[in-house]
C-alpha cells in the first residue's frame, strides 16, 4: 500500500484512496477495498479542488479551545476526484462555490479549510 | 407477536442528585405496575446505555440493583435509535421463546451528571475520529450540513422547520412531565440564536435528566395490550461524510419493510411517533417514510395535518424538542405516550380519534440508523 501523510498526521495534504481492482474510490483511510474486499489499494494526493456539497457554521463550540475559533465554517467538499471530504470554510461559501482547500496551522494541528476560487 | 403490556416515564427536566440508575429504577417501577406485574415476573432485561454511566454491563448492573435475575440480558448501542432498537429485540427475544416477559428500560442524568460541553463533546463522538471529530463540529454541526442540503434540494425553509418546533411546545404543554412547556411562536423559533446555520436553538431539543421504560410480553394482557405488528431496521452508514446522498437515508427502506411485515399500508396508520432531535430530523423522516411528501412535512403541520387532533397525531408528548431528551430514555418516551393514546388513558392529552395503528420510527447517529415498528391496538 502506497501510505501518504495527509493533514490528519500534521502534513498540508488531503488524500484519498482508490481500488486498482473494482476502480472504488474513498477517503477514510483503510487498507482493503470497501466495495470489493480487494487489498489493493493505492493512496492519492487531492489536487484540493472541488465544489460544496454541504455548509454550516458553528456558532455554538463543543470546549473552550474551539469556543476561541467560533464562530467557523464547516463543509462538505465533493473533490474533483470524485470523493467527498469535511472541512473548514471561510466566511461567504455556500452549496455549489467552487473552492480550493488549504491547510492552517492551528493549536489543534492542522486543518484544512476551503475558499472560494473566484 | 409480542405485546407491550405495560409502559411508565418520568418528568424530564432537570432531577439534581439524580443517576442513571435511580431514573430507570423510577421508570421501570412505573411500568412493572403499569403492566400489573412483579419483580418475580420479569425474566428478560433490555437495556441502553448511559453517557453519564458508562458501564461494561448496564443491564446486568441494573438488574442486580432493582432486583431481578433474568435469564436474558442485553445492553444495546445504536445511538438515537436504540430506544426502539430495544423494543424490537425485546419482540424478537418474545417470538423465540427465550424470555416472556421482557422489562425494556433507559435513563440518564444527562443534563445534571456533567456539563453540557462534556455531553456535547461525547455527542460528537459520533463523528469520524480521525478526519471529522478533529475539526471541532457537534451533533448541531452535523445535523445543520444535512438541512443545508435537504433545504437547497427540497426547497423546505425555516419557516417550515419552525412549525415543526411550535406543535412539538404546543404538544408539551399538555404534559405535566415536559422539560419546555411555555407556548412559543413561529417567529420566536426565527428570533432564536444560531447554534449551526441553518438550525437554530429552538430547532434543537434540550438535554434532559429523565427515564422511560414499557414490558414486551409473549401472552396477551387481560388489558390495554397493543401488539407489536412489524419492525424492520436499516443502516446506511455511520458519518455525515460517508453517506452517499443527504437527501435520502434508510427511514424509507425501514419503514417500507416494517409496514410490510404488518400487512398494512401508509394509509391506514393513524398515529405516529417519530424521532425529533432537531427540527430537520422530524422533516426528513415524515417525508422519507412517506406521511408527508417531499418539501411539505412543514406546509402540513401548518395545515393541522399532524394537531392532536387532525389526521395523523405525532409525538403529543411534545417530543424531544419539548418533552426533552435524555438519551437512550428519550426515544422511548415517544412509545410511552404512544402507548397511552392508543389505550385511551393520555387523560387532557387524549386524542379524539381512535387510531388502531401507529407508527414508531427512531434515527440514530447523523441519519445513520434507523428502526421502525409498526403496532396495533387489538379491540
Amino acid at each position: 500500500m502506497d501510505v501518504q501523510a495527509d493533514w490528519t498526521d500534521g502534513a498540508e495534504a488531503l488524500t484519498y484512496q482508490c481500488c486498482d481492482v473494482c476502480g472504488e474510490k474513498w477517503y477514510f483511510r483503510r487498507d482493503f477495498c470497501p466495495n470489493c474486499g480487494s487489498t489493493r489499494v493505492v493512496t492519492r494526493a487531492s489536487a484540493c479542488i472541488g465544489t460544496v456539497y454541504a455548509a454550516t457554521v458553528v456558532v455554538r463550540a463543543p470546549s473552550p479551545e474551539w469556543r476561541e475559533r467560533a464562530p467557523y465554517g464547516l463543509c462538505l467538499v465533493d473533490l474533483d476526484e470524485g470523493v467527498r471530504v469535511m472541512t473548514h470554510s471561510e466566511p461567504g461559501i455556500d452549496i455549489g462555490t467552487r473552492v480550493r482547500i488549504g491547510f492552517l496551522r492551528t493549536d489543534q494541528g492542522v486543518l484544512p479549510i476551503a475558499a472560494s476560487t473566484s | 407477536m409480542a405485546w407491550i403490556t405495560g409502559v411508565g416515564m418520568t418528568a424530564f427536566g432537570k432531577h439534581t442528585g439524580s443517576t442513571t440508575i435511580s431514573l430507570m429504577s423510577e421508570a421501570a417501577t412505573a411500568a412493572l405496575a403499569d403492566a400489573g406485574l412483579e419483580r418475580r415476573d420479569i425474566d428478560g432485561l433490555v437495556c441502553g446505555y448511559s453517557t453519564t454511566m458508562p458501564h461494561l454491563m448496564l443491564s446486568t448492573l441494573f438488574a442486580e440493583h432493582f432486583g431481578l435475575q433474568p435469564r436474558y440480558a442485553h445492553g444495546m448501542q445504536v445511538g438515537g435509535a436504540t430506544g426502539l432498537a430495544m423494543a424490537m429485540l425485546a419482540s424478537l427475544v418474545t417470538d423465540g421463546g427465550a424470555a416472556r416477559n421482557i422489562l425494556v428500560v433507559a435513563g440518564e442524568n444527562r443534563l445534571t451528571g456533567q456539563s453540557r460541553d462534556m455531553t456535547m463533546q461525547t455527542l460528537a463522538q459520533a463523528g469520524q475520529h480521525q478526519y471529522e471529530v478533529p475539526l471541532g463540529p457537534t451533533i448541531p454541526a452535523y445535523y445543520g450540513l444535512v438541512a443545508s442540503r435537504y433545504m437547497h434540494e427540497t426547497g423546505l425553509d425555516a419557516t417550515d422547520f419552525a412549525h415543526l418546533a411550535v406543535l412539538m411546545r404546543r404538544n408539551a404543554a399538555g404534559h405535566p412531565g415536559a422539560q419546555l412547556r411555555d407556548p412559543i411562536t413561529v417567529e420566536d423559533v426565527l428570533a432564536s440564536k444560531p447554534i449551526a446555520p441553518p438550525l437554530k436553538l429552538m430547532d434543537c431539543c434540550p438535554i434532559s435528566d429523565g427515564a422511560a421504560a414499557f414490558v414486551v410480553s409473549a401472552d396477551r394482557p387481560a388489558s390495554n395490550g397493543l401488539r407489536i405488528r412489524g419492525c424492520s431496521q436499516a443502516h446506511t452508514h455511520q458519518h455525515v461524510t460517508g453517506a452517499k446522498d443527504l437527501t435520502a437515508f434508510g427511514a424509507k427502506a425501514s419503514s417500507a419493510r416494517a409496514l410490510e411485515a404488518a400487512g398494512v399500508g401508509i394509509a391506514d396508520i393513524g398515529y405516529a411517533g417519530i424521532y425529533d432531535s432537531f427540527t430537520i430530523t422530524l422533516a426528513i423522516l415524515l417525508e422519507e417514510i412517506g406521511l408527508s411528501q417531499r418539501g411539505a412535512s412543514g406546509r402540513d403541520v401548518a395545515a393541522g395535518r399532524y394537531g392532536a387532533n387532525g389526521d395523523l397525531p405525532l409525538n403529543t408528548h411534545g417530543g424531544l424538542l419539548s418533552y426533552g431528551h435524555c438519551g437512550v430514555g428519550g426515544a422511548l418516551a415517544h412509545l410511552v405516550e404512544m402507548h397511552r393514546q392508543l389505550t385511551r388513558r393520555a387523560g387532557d392529552r387524549q386524542i379524539r380519534s381512535e387510531p388502531a395503528l401507529a407508527l414508531m420510527h427512531g434515527d440514530g447517529g447523523i441519519m445513520s440508523s434507523h428502526v421502525s415498528i409498526v403496532v396495533e391496538r387489538m379491540s
